[in-house]
């Protein structure tokens, strides 16, 4: 194969993941989107495996290392559960800056063998520094974002004195070395290299411990871009155009899912970066204006919601962590039944990442029709007899449109406007915010308290 | 007229062009896809196999083959369980009618 035929093939392949990221625009093509996703990862591999062996005949590590990863792949794609997406998308994440890392490591060893002019030319020395310390930074980030999601280490944020500074300073440190890097003759290059990419790995780390659990969806959507970044990184290096344009897809499309968290949190990206937001659960009911709830059994809930003409079910992360998802199917089916009309609200940030409530709620069946996002649905809770808040704190709190209060400017869903409201959580504790919740106050509003799953199931059988 | 100019900078207009794409079609991605968008994006950013494919793919392996090796095998995860898991969440969104008019 020639170099042409080489590049056109890879051509082919980066129109196929265009065309596979346009087919998300509606459910309907998106299944037709994600083959067009392998078709040109298909070619990609394919014509890069036929060129490897027409050079050298080894292809037969390549192919053992592709089918354990595949094989892994494919089990972790069967087995992870809805509510783990966040997780496992931090973990591939991380894989794929750990392996731009090596890509790049390799390239320093043996640039011959990846098409590179030896030595090395200083244009591919910084592209080779670029695309490894953005690779470092997302794999030791997605590292940490993994484990506080899946809750192997506190979500909570880490905050100490002059943690910016150190930030700053190592990342300064960092350049430095890659500028030395740069400099370097060959015989001399690897002190430099290997001093920039531990101080990626320890700044990736830094970064992300400050973050806590409530900015989780933030960091993922920016972590996800990084990936992509990388991707574009070493493209640059290895000369490769189709890497170039897959890795600015994915960057872009990472960046604007960050913009679109941070809006929906009203929260700018560089405060969500500074970290320190979050966690701990401040002081709740700071004011000692005496404030009582009324709260009420599954029955008395029951009672309300059968003898109701709308209800608007507001999902929040309570209701996944109990995977309550397939009884609230249930009750809305029975609800349904009886006349009444059951819709969903969701938040943007509903759930630990992007778009994660919509895919709870597709794994229960229900139908996506009734799915509305926030700002469809908001001008319908006026005419709303009941909101059934299940699992939802900080996404409902009218504090938010107060002038002054912590998350004032944050866009909410309306709940309160609804004729009756009611509550399922498992204790009156704070939200990620730490910011009580007038709502639970309010005259309208009946408390269930319980495990989101145990209470719609009451509400199941207490509604027929 | 493009005699002089270095590769580099083709590569540049490459890229930026490859941003506005991006920018403009992930627009249109309907919230309620955003994490099938997350595994799908994550599965085409594992297209750096391609270069992890070559630096494993010398004659004779030194240290830095077989760290593309390692590359090759930790991205393969990355391209299978991407692109299957996306696929796994995609079935659920199916069998009922598309939801009209649904923009950002």
């Amino acid at each position: 194969m020639s170099a042409n035929q080489l590049a056109l093939w890879y051509l082919v392949a980066a129109v196929s993941f265009i065309l596979a990221l346009k087919g998300l625009s509606s459910p309907a093509s998106a299944r037709r989107g994600n083959l067009y996703g392998m078709v040109g990862m298909a070619i990609a591999v394919l014509v890069t495996l036929a060129v490897i062996y027409s050079h050298s005949k080894n292809v037969l590590p390549i192919l053992g290392g592709m089918v354990v990863g595949g094989v892994i792949g494919a089990i972790v794609a069967r087995r992870v559960q809805m509510t783990q997406m966040p997780e496992l998308v931090a973990a591939m994440h991380s894989l794929v800056g750990l392996a731009a890392v090596f890509i790049a490591t390799a390239a320093v060893n043996n640039p011959e063998a990846m098409g590179l002019h030896a030595p090395l030319t200083g244009l591919h020395k910084a592209e080779l520094f670029i695309g490894t310390f953005i690779g470092a930074i997302t794999f030791s980030g997605s590292v940490i974002a993994f484990g506080k999601l899946s809750g192997k280490i506190r979500s909570a944020p880490v905050v100490f004195k002059g943690q910016q500074y150190l930030n700053l300073t190592i990342g300064i440190a960092m350049i430095g070395f890659g500028i030395a890097f740069f400099a370097s003759p060959e015989r001399l290059q690897w002190t430099p290299f290997i001093a920039m990419t531990v101080l990626a790995f320890l700044l990736g780390f830094l970064l992300i411990i400050p973050i806590g659990g409530a900015d989780m969806p933030v960091v993922i959507s920016m972590l996800n871009s990084y990936s992509g970044w990388a991707a574009a990184g070493i493209g640059f290096s290895l000369d490769n155009p189709m890497l170039i344009i897959a890795g600015s897809l994915v960057g872009s499309s990472g960046a604007i899912l960050s913009y679109i968290m941070c809006k929906a949190m009203n929260r700018s990206f560089i405060s969500v970066i500074l970290g320190g937001f979050g966690g701990e659960t401040a002081d709740a009911a700071g004011d000692d204006q005496k404030k009582t709830v009324k709260s009420g059994s599954a029955d008395d809930a029951a009672f309300l919601l059968s003898n109701a003409d709308t209800v608007i079910i507001v999902p929040g992360y309570g209701l996944a962590v109990a995977r309550a998802q397939h009884a609230v199917k249930e009750l809305a089916a029975k609800l349904t039944q009886k006349g009444v009309t059951v819709k969903y609200a969701i938040h943007p940030v509903a759930g630990r990442m992007p778009g994660h409530m919509n895919v709870l709620l597709a794994e229960a069946e229900v139908p996506y029709d009734q799915v509305y996002e926030m700002e469809d649905i908001n001008g319908e809770f006026a005419q709303a007899d009941v909101a059934l808040i299940l699992g939802a704190n900080d996404v409902v709190n009218p504090l938010a449109e107060q002038k002054g209060s912590a998350i004032y400017g944050m866009p909410i869903i309306e709940a309160y406007k609804a004729r009756s409201v009611i509550v399922n959580k498992r204790s009156m504790a704070s939200g990620y915010a730490g910011l009580d919740n007038p709502l639970f106050y309010m005259d309208k509003t009946m408390m269930v308290f319980g495990d989101a799953k145990k209470v719609v199931e009451d509400l199941v059988k207490a509604v027929e | 007229m493009t005699a002089g100019v270095e590769p580099i900078v083709f590569y540049l207009t490459i890229f930026v062009l490859a941003v506005f794409v991006g920018y403009h079609v992930i627009w249109n991605v309907t919230p309620a896809l955003h994490t099938p968008l997350m595994s799908l994006t994550n599965a085409i950013s594992s297209i750096i196999l391609v270069g992890a494919m070559l630096a494993a793919g010398p004659a004779q392996l030194d240290w830095g083959g077989w760290l593309g090796v390692l590359a090759v095998t930790l991205v393969s995860i990355n391209v299978v369980g991407g692109f299957l898991v996306t696929q796994r969440m995609l079935q659920m969104f199916r069998k009922k009618e598309p939801k009209p008019a649904d923009k950002a």
